[in-house]
């Protein structure tokens, strides 16, 4: 096991340049998660469009290790844009990959550079880091009734 | 920075042979590199094979029946007691043993908001803790003050990782009835000044508890001559088997104190109605006890003192002074506490620009363990306006090759994220 395939430069690209990152007004859901074992944080805003089920935006300020901050990222790539449905098969994509320790065949068209963190999934101490944000998201978007 | 030469009576390579998980490598073959004693330490061939022969010669129920086995369980069971009790300079009649020093500490605090306690607090009454406590000696005293209205107050920790002590006067009155604070923090190593806050508590009538976990593995200390009414440590932390708390206290709190888990073990007499309780340490010590457990935890205390903690504990001194002019020489280190005039051997820092967690995965793959997160003081991350550390902790197995394969890791660190110069 090698630290590049933990570290792989599209998440460390990710990590040195956050796309979509700083907490926007406009948002119909907020939730706010913590990592208890390392006491990471984020805050997440999800702006859904009632019209559409569009999920307009997503905005976020966290703290926290080179992975959550890279996956957060790479959420707010795939999702920003998609309807509920199209949501619900990119997160199952992530959350499934994350939990399968590393064997699994990622669907690149559904998680775009999330791919980049199958090697993430082999250190079970880091899979929390990786889910936190996508958490955030899942429970933002509920939020809105 | 010039080490002073110490007379070291301590043969670190010869140790390192007793630990058989030191010879074993990990992450495709690197050698172990153990820096997480504060975490748990490692334990010695003997205290393994003291739990196992526990279960292979003698396994039996403790205190029960008139068997040949028996006899030799609660033999070795109460001998053990005496030996762990002695280790610290207390009486086998002071010494519970718990299940970890966080039951020792709920098992203390149990006695200040129990309705039928004679230590129960009011609303009038304050309990006193410091901002660097363990959640250990933190939350159970937020629960106490909860159940009983009591205020919970706490000494500040300054910029340099001592306790301030200016408002010592204030925060030790006549209404404080409990001071209990760590001997040593498990997070910047700082050695507190239990002397002058023991004397100040003792003026004003209150309890004084220590959290010892980080002093005894590393320290000699003596329950008697430190004079506080309590203190509490694990085994695991000191060569010795998980599942084995340590509540030490003096028999006119033991006595005070009310029962906390019951059950079988720990009666005197039993009818449908009620039931009377056996005297202190019994009486805290319900149900079938860890017996193996707690003879290997002597095992580990018969090690411990074979070498001598005045030489375990010169030993990390030396490593620690080595490891802190080590760390002042890489670039974009920081230590938290770098400076204390009196500290153990565990080290927080920060690798500015790179995540407590990232620092600890580029380590290990190096093979070098280190603990990374909060470390369970969650007001102290606060205070240093961080939301975790890197911390290094040594024990008497460590030695200055293994802090030097940590340096060149940490520049490994630095270059893997881009913030090497």
């Amino acid at each position: 096991m090698k630290l590049e395939s933990l570290y792989q430069e599209l998440i460390l690209d990710h990590y040195r340049n956050p796309r979509g990152k700083g907490l926007r007004g406009n948002f119909t859901g907020e939730s706010h998660q913590v990592n208890p074992t390392c006491g990471d944080e984020i805050t997440l805003r999800a702006q859904l469009s009632a019209a559409n089920g569009v999920i307009a935006d997503i905005s976020y300020e966290s703290t926290g290790c080179s992975i959550s901050q890279a996956s957060a990222s790479v959420l707010f790539e795939q999702v920003k844009g998609v309807d509920l449905a199209r949501f619900e098969l990119i997160f199952d994509e992530f959350y499934n990959m994350m939990q399968s320790q590393g064997r699994y065949e990622p669907n690149e068209d559904l998680i775009g550079d999330g791919i980049a963190f199958i090697g993430v999934a082999q250190y079970p101490a880091r899979v929390k880091c990786a889910l936190l944000a996508w958490m955030a998201a899942k429970d933002a978007i509920g939020k809105v009734a | 920075m010039t080490l002073k030469l110490r007379n070291v009576t301590l043969d670190v390579q010869n140790i390192r042979r007793d630990f058989p998980i030191l010879a074993r490598s990990v992450r495709g073959g690197k050698p172990l590199i153990y820096l997480d004693s504060a975490a748990t330490s490692q334990k010695p061939e003997v205290v393994l094979a003291a739990e196992l022969n526990f279960y292979r010669e003698v396994n039996s129920g403790v205190h029960r029946g008139a068997h040949y086995l028996s006899e030799l369980a609660t033999e070795q069971y109460e001998n053990s007691r005496q030996k762990i009790a002695k280790f610290v300079n207390a009486k086998a009649a002071e010494l519970v043993i718990t299940k970890n020093a966080t039951e020792s500490l709920n098992l203390l605090a149990y006695a200040f908001s129990n309705q039928n306690s004679p230590l129960l607090l009011t609303a009038k009454d304050e309990i006193l803790v410091t901002e660097m406590e363990h959640h250990a000696n933190l939350v159970p005293w937020q629960q106490v003050a909860e159940k009983t209205g009591a205020t919970l107050r706490w000494i500040p920790i300054a910029e340099d990782g001592q306790l301030d002590l200016s408002n010592i006067d204030s925060l030790i009155n006549n209404k404080t009835k409990v001071v209990s604070f760590t001997h040593m923090s498990n997070v910047l190593g700082t050695i507190t000044e239990v002397d002058l806050i023991t004397k100040k508590a003792k003026a004003v009538g209150a309890k004084v508890f220590l959290d010892a976990c980080q002093s005894v593995p590393h320290l000699p200390v003596d329950f008697a001559a430190l004079g506080v009414d309590a203190m509490v440590f694990s085994a695991h932390k000191m060569l010795g088997p998980l599942g084995i708390g340590m509540l030490v206290a003096k028999e006119e709190l033991l006595e005070q104190m009310p029962v906390f888990i019951t059950g079988g073990s720990m009666i005197e007499t039993v009818s449908m109605e009620r039931s009377t309780f056996a005297s202190a340490p019994k009486k805290f010590e319900a149900g079938t006890p860890n017996a193996a457990g707690i003879v290997a935890t002597a095992s580990a205390v018969d090690y411990l003192e074979n070498i001598g903690m005045q030489a375990v504990s010169e030993h990390e001194q030396e490593l620690t002074s080595y490891l802190l002019a080590g760390l002042a020489s890489v670039k974009g280190v920081n230590v938290f506490g770098a400076n204390l005039p009196n500290r153990g051997s565990a080290v927080s820092f920060e690798v500015v620009g790179v995540h407590p967690h990232d620092v600890g995965q580029v380590l290990d793959d190096d093979g070098i363990a280190i603990r990374v997160g909060h470390h369970c003081a969650w007001p102290l991350m606060k205070k240093l306006k961080v939301n975790a550390t890197s911390r290094v902790s040594t024990y008497l197995y460590n030695d200055k090759t293994e802090i030097d394969s940590f340096l060149l890791s940490l520049e490994r660190v630095r270059s893997f994220f881009g913030v090497a110069q």
